[in-house]
């Protein structure tokens, strides 16, 4: 059942309120009494927690939330799945014979449980058996599951750019034992351009779409067709992400060397905010790595936009971030992609603070 | 006859080779190389009669004029003046019209069967007219280029298989893989017998354009001849010697209507024991199976087991493995009695699922009593390490009665540890939990691990004033016990030195120190337990990054944090302002 689109409104708006105030009893209220109203449960999971969701990670984007708000809104928004997946069990049992089974996990590394969580509860409800791997599965784990259950699918989600080779493993790793991978999540893109990339079967933009696709059947692909990374994205050849992956303390390091001279406020430091900027140099030359895997600079440049706004939204200038790439511009002086990245990066930056003063004047 | 003609052709023969004494006699060149026409024009002589290759010369009506000792082997009846087209095979006779009413633009080349034998036919003209068909035999490049073909195909079907069965270690899988490419490549139809479980045959079907599927049945096997024999691991019965119209009801996929014309029982090879049978059924319309066919059948019933039998063993190792790990696996915790709880664990082997490190949280019979959680470090890492965690466990679990004495609960594990044969010592923290009203009371000991740490609702981080020895190392042990008060939205964590010496960082090569778990936790003032766990552990993978690591492990108490909103209805005013604004 579909509420009106003023229900939902006013649900988001309710949840919003008990989750960042912290208040679990009236989150699950919340929702528990949709659900009592009618308000279906595909509805709730996805119409009305997800937005509460992703209006937590814009509040914290924007400055508003801290990070310690957002971890506990969304340890609240969990709870509040769990006392929906608890009161639908209590009410159904064990319910009828499952449609199939699939796995849903996150990639490798990643942490951002909830979109995961969120497919796994819709798939349920729409009758598939699904075993929920959660955050941080080392695709090992995966593998012996699949080995161990004979899942028919897996559904990968992940929401860090930065973690896209290791859901390639992750990807060829099922694919080479005959299990089909659909992907999911922010990290894919916003038309599923990495998820092609990296050769997935399936790429779905959400939990709906993700079901349907199982719906219509997802054909097993041939395992005997096993290939390597490399057969996927041929430019890895050229050694520049590896180098740049390999070499991301040195380069830090390097770079903080450097910032001393071509950014003289640095050097006033205390050493938690030099811990600071070492981290966001970090962040840079990671997603810069990341952007060479599957060599697409707008990977890069939306990275650099993104986080332009997270530092200004807090009093930091960007332009810090300029003088950055200019450094690692001149480590990394011998590769040409890498290059051509921190050009775009830059030249990305700079319109942006051109455009900045343009509204401030 | 043939005699006297052929003497004027030796002598100009001769003259022809004496005036090019360095040229090879080209004439009888095997290889259907073109002929030298000066040669030709010389006409056959009498090394052409004995030449090894038939060669025969007809006139322009295709009428018979010669053939050669090893022409008239193939045609030992035929005689001058015979027709060709009566004489020999059709595709020669037809040639041979082309080539001389001209239709066939000069060259002709053609090849075909003679009686069991393959030849290619060369034409040359003579003056006379007529035409010499020069033979070349070549049945046996032609017989080595079809096996080399059979061969090619059936090592790239075998490697094609091999693939699709080593891919996967699922049972399910493999079998149903095993059916499928036995239909799409050896018969029409095809049954998998596993081994029995119990009395029962898992049996898997599989029919050319149908579904593969699987039942387990009780099925008499001797129903079947040569199947008994195949699922002991004798010496597989020939396909010949099997009845097809004997096949029970039971040995073809529902749906395969077809009447069965040949069956091949093949026995599936296992690691010394039988991985099952392959039965392959072709219908009545098909040729039967060959000796051929029953050769390679048996190469991929060898595969097939093989790759049977890898599966089986990984799933029964997988199983055997996962029962003795559910006891050492960390538990899952949540709210017990007014208090939550929540833990993480990360293991420093990460294709392992545990470690070194440990915690339980073993509630209380009833809120009024104390629950006890219990968190430690074992040193080393890995399996080994874990076995001694399961018993440290164990006997913290049996010692439960005593937790109101924590140091007598210590020095009783410390005992139980020395007079084991592990040489193993531990570090350990306890701590008894109860909700006392909205505030939670706590009685904490270390035996020679860090020191919890409480997080007050002011972003304040303390240190628990408990020290004590640690575990199996020394014969007695001393320890302090704190006793300490949460107050809602407060949390007490109690980790492992996996947190404070995990090494990297931006920097690379830094430990994350005391001093940033306690930054950190600062920040985590007010947030429920499992959110405080999960901060804690994602900050130090971050640090990691892919840097190797020790086992972390986490475990936090929480007072459940009562929301403003409680405490404006409550106290019937405003909402307090001490939490920071949303706008």
């Amino acid at each position: 059942m579909t509420a009106p689109p003023a229900t939902t409104h006013a649900l988001v708006d309710a949840l919003w309120q008990a989750v960042v105030h912290g208040d679990e009893h009236t989150a699950v209220e919340v929702v528990r009494d949709a659900r009592a109203d009618g308000v279906g449960e595909e509805t709730l999971l996805l119409d009305v927690i997800a937005a509460v969701q992703e209006r937590v990670g814009r509040e914290w984007a924007a400055g508003r939330l801290t990070v310690a708000q957002e971890h506990a809104a969304t340890a609240l928004n969990e709870r509040v799945i769990s006392g929906l997946a608890h009161d639908r069990q209590r009410e159904t049992g064990a319910g009828g014979t499952p449609r199939g089974r699939v796995t849903v996990s996150c990639v490798d590394g990643e942490w951002h449980a909830l979109p995961a969580r969120l497919v796994a509860e819709v798939l349920r409800l729409r009758g598939w058996r699904v075993d929920y791997l959660g955050a941080q599965t080392p695709t090992h784990h995966l593998v012996s599951h699949l080995h161990s259950t004979g899942s028919e699918a897996v559904l990968l989600s992940g929401s860090l750019p930065t973690r896209l080779p290791a859901a390639h493993a992750a990807v060829t790793a099922c694919q080479a034992i005959g299990v089909p991978v659909m992907a999911g999540g922010r990290a894919f893109g916003p038309d599923g351009r990495y998820a092609h990339a990296l050769g997935v079967d399936r790429w779905a933009p959400d939990a709906r779409a993700a079901a349907a696709v199982l719906a219509e059947g997802l054909p097993a692909p041939d395992p005997a067709a096993a290939r390597q990374v490399v057969d996927d994205l041929p430019h890895l050849t050229d050694q520049e992400y590896t180098f740049v992956a390999r070499s991301r303390v040195l380069l830090v390091r390097q770079t903080m060397t450097a910032l001393e001279d071509l950014f003289p406020p640095l050097r006033a430091y205390s050493d938690e905010q030099r811990e600071r900027t070492a981290e966001d140099l970090s962040h840079i030359v990671e997603f810069l790595a990341t952007a060479l895997y599957v060599d697409d600079p707008a990977l890069f440049t939306t990275f650099l936009d993104w986080t332009a706004r997270v530092l200004e939204a807090r009093g930091v200038p960007a332009r810090s971030m300029v003088a950055a790439l200019g450094a690692l511009g001149h480590q990394l002086r011998d590769f040409p992609r890498s290059l051509r990245l921190l050009r775009r990066g830059t030249a990305a930056l700079t319109d942006r603070s051109l455009r900045t003063a343009d509204t401030c004047r | 006859m043939r005699d006297c003609c052929h003497k004027t052709s030796v002598v100009r023969r001769r003259e022809v080779v004496g005036r090019v004494p360095d040229a090879p006699p080209r004439v009888f060149g095997s290889s259907g190389s073109p002929v030298d026409p000066r040669c030709v024009a010389a006409g056959p002589g009498a090394a052409w009669a004995h030449a090894p290759y038939p060669v025969l010369v007809a006139d322009r009506d295709g009428g018979l004029v010669e053939l050669n000792g090893a022409a008239r082997q193939l045609w030992s009846d035929a005689v001058r003046g015979d027709k060709l087209r009566d004489t020999v095979p059709s595709w020669l006779a037809e040639a041979h019209g082309r080539f001389t009413d001209g239709t066939s633009g000069g060259a002709v080349r053609t090849a075909g069967a003679v009686a069991d034998r393959f030849f290619e036919a060369h034409p040359t003209p003579t003056d006379e007219g007529d035409v010499v068909w020069w033979l070349v035999d070549d049945t046996d490049r032609r017989l080595a280029e079809a096996a080399l073909a059979g061969t090619r195909r059936r090592t790239a079907l075998l490697a094609d298989v091999s693939g699709q069965l080593l891919s996967t270690l699922n049972l399910t899988r493999c079998l149903e893989a095993t059916a499928r490419m036995a239909t799409d490549h050896l018969a029409e139809a095809a049954v998998l017998v596993a081994p029995p479980q119990g009395r029962r045959h898992p049996l898997t079907y599989a029919f050319r354009g149908g579904p593969v599927t699987r039942v387990t049945a009780s099925v008499e096997v001797r129903d079947l001849p040569g199947l008994a024999e195949a699922l002991q691991g004798f010496p597989p019965v020939p396909a010949r010697w099997i009845d097809p119209a004997r096949l029970p009801g039971w040995s073809r996929p529902a749906g395969f209507r077809e009447p069965v014309g040949s069956v091949i029982v093949a026995p599936l090879p296992g690691h010394g024991v039988s991985a099952g049978a392959l039965v392959l059924l072709r219908s009545s319309g098909e040729q039967a199976f060959s000796d051929d066919d029953e050769l390679f059948a048996r190469l991929f019933a060898a595969r097939a087991g093989a790759a049977l039998s890898a599966a089986r063993l990984y799933t029964e190792q997988s199983s055997i493995t996962a029962t003795l790990m559910r006891e050492l696996l960390p538990p899952r915790l949540e709210s017990v009695h007014g208090v939550e709880y929540a833990g993480a664990y990360r293991p420093a082997r990460d294709n392992e699922h545990i470690g070194g490190d440990f915690y339980d949280v073993h509630p209380g019979a009833s809120p009024a009593e104390e629950s006890l959680v219990t968190l430690g470090d074992v040193a080393g890492k890995g399996l080994d390490a874990a076995v001694l965690t399961g018993k440290i466990r164990n006997t913290l679990h049996a010692l439960l009665p005593l937790a109101t004495d924590h140091v007598r609960m210590l020095t009783l594990l410390n005992k139980a540890l020395l007079s084991s044969p592990h040489t193993r010592f531990a570090t350990l923290v306890l701590a008894s939990v109860r909700r006392r009203g909205g505030e939670v009371a706590l009685r904490l000991t270390s035996a020679g691990h860090l020191p919890p740490l409480i997080v007050r609702a002011d972003g304040t981080v303390e240190e628990a004033a408990t020290r004590g020895s640690l575990i199996g190392a020394l014969p007695r042990v001393t320890a302090t016990t704190a006793r300490v008060t949460l107050r809602p939205g407060e949390t007490c964590l109690l980790y492992t030195d996996g947190v404070t010496e995990a090494r990297g960082g931006p920097l690379g090569d830094e430990l994350f120190g005391e001093h940033r778990l306690k930054r950190v936790l600062a920040e985590c003032a007010g947030l429920p337990a499992e959110a405080v766990v999960e901060r804690i552990q994602m900050l130090t993978a971050q640090w990691l990054g892919p840097g190797s690591h020790d086992d972390i492990a986490t475990v936090a108490i929480g007072a459940p944090r009562v929301s403003d909103r409680t405490v404006a209805d409550d106290q019937g005013r405003a909402r307090s302002t001490t939490h920071r604004r949303i706008p």
